[in-house]
């Protein structure tokens, strides 16, 4: 009984994850071709662990960039990855040293995978597998692509960079599709999210988009206040 | 600063960023206007990362036709119910194709 309600969690954590990982290829290829050196790379995939973050240090390092404002720059792209901490804080009952392992997982796939679970225990499973599983593929393929740089295939030839953006609307649709004051609020919130990233897509630095886009949950909170 | 320097930098800071939002304290995230907060945001935040990584490349608003294509091809599969992995696959394979086809 236990495992046909969490089966679904491992199946879908287990798909994100490869399949997401598998670009860790991109990042390794993208970061050796930059100017990183192999371990470089995989120090990155290793210990920042957060894709944005990693291929934005890479961009600055191949354009010959100031690495302390790079720097910088990536780690605002890390910011949000602290909103979803807020979220997931009680959901993982993370709690004491559990705190120190679980948090290296928060990151934007596995925020998705654990919110799409119907309940606490699912969530926490989808969470651990969809961080497990893309954890060890992202660090073998970031390797690969730096050992293989132009030998290795680009990632987008197999349309891999449409995972990710596939992955979230898929979490995001049946919460966006329902009917109701609250789905229609969420809709809100989510066109609002979206054309604020991308209006200031041209203007701002890169991970600052993402970031101003919470600024439509504001908004809402405000006209209606909880 | 040194290459290694900004990897470390990035590193402990990525891993502190993370860390952050796991331990802020029970009180802020017991908070009612807080807790409203936490829900909503991850829609916004991955509603502007699906615009992002479709519709921009390089900090400049960019139409690639078969990565649009691919996530039209997620829209189609969900609005059939097909299962989480089906979608994913379907918008990889349409992005694929429609790159092999030299779109």
């Amino acid at each position: 009984m236990e495992m046909t309600t969490r089966s679904p969690a491992i199946r879908d954590g287990l798909g994100v994850g490869i399949a997401v990982g598998l670009s860790g290829i991109a990042f390794g290829a993208a970061a050796v071709t930059a100017g990183l050196s192999t371990a470089q790379a995989c120090v990155l995939s290793l210990f920042a662990f957060t894709g944005a973050s990693q291929f934005a240090l890479a961009g600055v390092v191949a354009g010959g960039g100031n690495l302390a404002a790079g720097a910088v720059g990536a780690l605002l792209l890390g910011v949000r990855n602290g909103l979803y901490g807020l979220r997931l804080s009680g959901l993982l009952g993370a709690r004491g040293w559990r705190r120190l392992p679980l948090a290296h997982g928060v990151i934007d796939e596995t925020t998705a995978v654990t919110l799409a679970q119907p309940d606490a225990e699912s969530a926490r499973t989808g969470f651990l597998v969809t961080f497990a599983s893309l954890y060890l593929t992202w660090n073998a393929t970031t390797l690969l692509g730096a050992l293989g740089t132009s030998r290795v295939a680009d990632p987008a030839v197999f349309g891999l960079d449409v995972v990710g953006p596939a992955t979230f609307l898929a979490i995001l649709w049946p919460r966006l599709t329902g009917s109701g004051p609250e789905a229609r609020e969420l809709r809100m919130i989510a066109a609002g999210g979206a054309a604020i990233a991308l209006a200031a897509t041209p203007f701002t630095p890169a991970g600052v988009p993402v970031l101003l886009a919470a600024v439509a949950v504001l908004t809402v909170l405000l006209r209606r206040p909880s | 600063m040194s290459v290694w320097q900004a990897v470390a930098a990035v590193s402990l800071g990525c891993y502190a960023l993370k860390l952050a939002g796991l331990s802020a304290p029970r009180r802020v995230l017991d908070h009612p206007g807080v807790q409203r907060f936490a829900a909503l945001v991850p829609v916004a935040l991955l509603a502007a990362l699906i615009a992002v990584q479709t519709f921009t490349g390089d900090r400049a608003l960019e139409l690639d036709w078969p990565r649009t294509a691919g996530l039209g091809a997620a829209v189609v599969a969900l609005l059939l119910r097909a299962p989480f992995l089906v979608v994913l696959v379907a918008a990889a394979a349409v992005t694929a194709l429609l790159r092999q086809a030299g779109l």
